[in-house]
């Protein structure tokens, strides 16, 4: 064995391999073309951001009640603050406001318990949120029962139709879609032949020409004197075609199921009904999740077309607002303003839908 | 096969002009309006001055004032409306198929919409026309001085056409700068791409309004197209077009003879027989339409007389600021003449 007599020269420390300085070196400085990428974002980042939040916070005017009260060059959220009533509500008499209030607690309330792991009753909950709720959702806000004034459907607006348009699709479409989904993997020739016919049709056509068919062409067919809200046609234009996408969405998760699960059940001696929501569609709807959620963030969005139809919602109540003649030219704010709101539930939806598939993911 | 369809297309056109003619059947609107205890008006989805909801959740505007008169003159109560919001597209369906009972959406009176769409024009509210709007840096005072001027447009628009057309009678020539939306069109204009910008009167107003200067541009005494904008109703119910129609003349004629929301009741003692017929101290003229007596004086009282309207929503004492210019009574110079209530 040979024995070294000299001591191996000392060497410098080895990088830090931790902390915010090493990530810095192993992410953003690995390289000269990693170093100048990153640079050049810094630069960019500092070049768009600067002067938003300049505009946005430091400049911005955030007191006051007039268009007066904004003096200084950056944005004037006094316009959002004196229209934040309407931008909820719409025009609904501001004496009933309470009763939107009770249906949004109501339904956050429900929303809640059944989001919320781990509280006892679901099933009840579920079925008074499906099947009672609406009901009640309903006399509350347009009243005329029970001594409440009537409030027309023509002064609804703001977040709360947003809201209703969004709910209402998503909840009517999801059941119609899965009955659709069925019936298209179904072996009954006129079954499935219809489902198809209805899926193709709706899928075909855009959602403005389905408003625009339900707000122009509807009303000239109908006989004189039987007049179909607004609000309701567009509502069922918008389940109609949602539940068309939703049903090709079902149908995906449907298809990815072994064909033996329904094969084994069906040797168990299950009917076509037990077969599919014992054994096949509590599956196939926990992997449809991120499409469903998909479908429904892309819906909450799609509501803004109503506004073709002269129904205010968030985006269409920002917009009148914006021709308040007093308020003119505070264009930029009243759509950063709507654009947040807009990403604030998309994004929730989204956060929401992921923790579901974390907590439903049991493996196969 | 081929007659069969044809058989077909016929028979859906068919059964689609008598469900059409049945919407447009012969109805008392002014009965059922009675009954309903509100007066359905179709106004615009947010125009500045002439409809737009306020701060409060109210309509406010010009259009929005001929639905409050026709409220005040059928149930003495201006605020007996119900506003549906409606777009340019939808606008003469709704009234078609009786969703609203008047239309006042700053609608431009033409020959096919006063005759192939089974509608009425009862008036006119605003006579609006096709302006100029210029920076006062380049010292034009007249539309007449335009000629080799980049002029910023709005595409897809008649404001396009008449342009257009405008210039090629005048034997100038221009160099058109075209924009999808308003809002890119006062961009262009602002960032001086062009030496001028073109739209009707009543939008230049309020495009001026959202440059960061307005003082440094003003709006040329030329008006090149006419564009007069007017409630309208449906064919077929003259009960209710008089109405409609009377009540924008008793706003007119209350400016004319100096009768306000101010001094409506002073009025009542007027020895002026003008005056009288009005405010239905002389005559019942109200009951040859179906109205009480006091039809107009509910009108004058609560909503006032058009000068009161036109400055409260488009005029000097609105942010605006139109000049009343051709809008000025027929005693002024202007063309806004009702006839006499006798």
């Amino acid at each position: 064995m040979t024995h070294y007599k000299e001591m191996i020269p000392e060497r410098p420390a080895p990088h830090r391999s931790i902390g915010p300085l090493a990530w810095l070196r192993t992410n953003l400085f690995s390289g000269p073309v990693n170093t100048l990428v990153t640079l050049a974002g810094i630069v960019l980042l500092y070049w768009l951001l600067v002067p938003t939040i300049q505009w946005a916070v430091i400049d911005a005017n955030w007191l006051g009640s007039n268009p007066e009260d904004c003096t200084s060059a950056g944005a004037c959220w006094v316009f959002i603050h004196a229209r934040i009533g309407q931008f909820i509500y719409g025009l609904y008499p501001s004496e009933e406001i309470w009763r939107i209030n009770i249906v949004f607690i109501l339904f956050t309330g429900f929303i809640t318990w059944l989001g919320v792991p781990g509280l006892p009753y679901k099933r009840g909950v579920a079925i008074v949120t499906l099947l009672v709720f609406p009901i009640i959702a309903y006399l509350l806000l347009h009243g005329g029962y029970f001594g409440l004034p009537r409030v027309s459907t023509h002064r609804w607006g703001g977040l709360t139709l947003t809201l209703i348009l969004a709910v209402v699709g998503m909840v009517a479409a999801l059941p119609i879609g899965i009955i659709l989904a069925l019936g298209r993997r179904s072996s009954m020739p006129i079954v499935r032949s219809v489902c198809v016919i209805f899926i193709e049709f709706w899928r075909g056509a855009p959602l403005i020409t389905i408003l625009f068919m339900a707000s122009v062409m509807l009303p000239l067919f109908l006989p004189a004197g039987v007049g179909i809200d607004r609000l309701i046609r567009a509502l069922v234009g918008i389940t109609l075609f949602q539940s068309a996408y939703m049903a090709e969405v079902v149908r995906g998760g449907l298809q990815a199921i072994p064909q033996g699960q329904e094969e084994a059940a069906a040797a168990l001696g299950m009917s076509y009904w037990k077969r599919m929501g014992l054994i096949v569609l509590p599956q196939a709807l926990k992997m449809m999740i991120p499409g469903i959620v998909n479908t429904f963030i892309s819906l909450f969005k799609d509501t803004t077309l109503v506004m073709i139809i002269g129904l205010f919602d968030l985006l269409g109540i920002v917009q009148a607002a914006l021709s308040d003649s007093r308020w003119l030219g505070f264009d930029v704010e009243g759509y950063v303003f709507a654009a947040f709101v807009f990403w604030v539930f998309c994004f929730s939806m989204s956060r929401y839908s992921q923790y579901l598939e974390r907590r439903l993911h049991t493996g196969h | 096969m081929r007659y069969n369809k044809n058989a077909l297309v016929l028979m859906t056109s068919a059964a689609a002009l008598t469900l059409g003619s049945v919407g447009l059947a012969q109805a008392d609107t002014l009965e059922d309006t009675l009954d309903r205890g509100e007066v359905r008006c179709g106004v615009s989805d947010g125009l500045p001055g002439f409809s737009a909801p306020d701060d409060d959740g109210n309509w406010q505007g010009i259009d929005v004032d001929v639905c409050r008169a026709v409220a005040a003159a059928v149930f003495g109560d201006s605020e007996a409306v119900t506003y549906t919001s409606l777009t340019a597209q939808e606008r003469f369906t709704a009234l078609q198929s009786g969703e609203v009972d008047v239309l006042s959406r700053n609608t431009t009176w033409t020959t096919t919409r006063d005759t192939t769409l089974g509608l009425n024009f009862t008036g006119v509210t605003f006579y609006d026309g096709q302006g100029f709007l210029v920076s006062k840096d380049i010292g034009i005072s007249s539309a007449e001085e335009l000629d080799g001027a980049s002029v910023c447009v709005q595409s897809g628009t008649t404001t396009e056409l008449n342009l257009a057309d405008y210039f090629d009678a005048n034997d100038m020539e221009f160099d058109p700068i075209v924009f999808d939306t308003s809002e890119q069109t006062v961009g262009g204009f602002e960032a001086g791409r062009c030496d001028v910008l073109t739209s009707d009167t009543s939008q230049l107003a309020a495009l001026r309004i959202q440059l960061d200067d307005p003082d440094s541009a003003e709006v040329l005494p030329e008006v090149i197209s006419k564009e007069p904008l007017g409630p309208v109703v449906r064919q077929g119910d003259d009960k209710w077009f008089n109405i409609v129609k009377w009540s924008l003349f008793a706003m007119l004629n209350a400016e004319e003879y100096g009768v306000d929301s101010e001094n409506v009741d002073d009025m009542l003692d007027s020895e002026n027989p003008s005056i009288a017929r009005l405010l239905g101290e002389d005559g019942n003229y109200g009951e040859e339409m179906g109205l009480e007596a006091d039809w107009a004086y509910n009108i004058i009282a609560q909503v006032g007389n058009y000068a009161e309207s036109y400055d409260r929503n488009v005029g000097m004492d609105s942010p605006l600021e139109i000049e009343r210019g051709v809008n000025r009574l027929w005693t002024d110079g202007g063309i806004h003449y009702a006839p006499p209530i006798r």
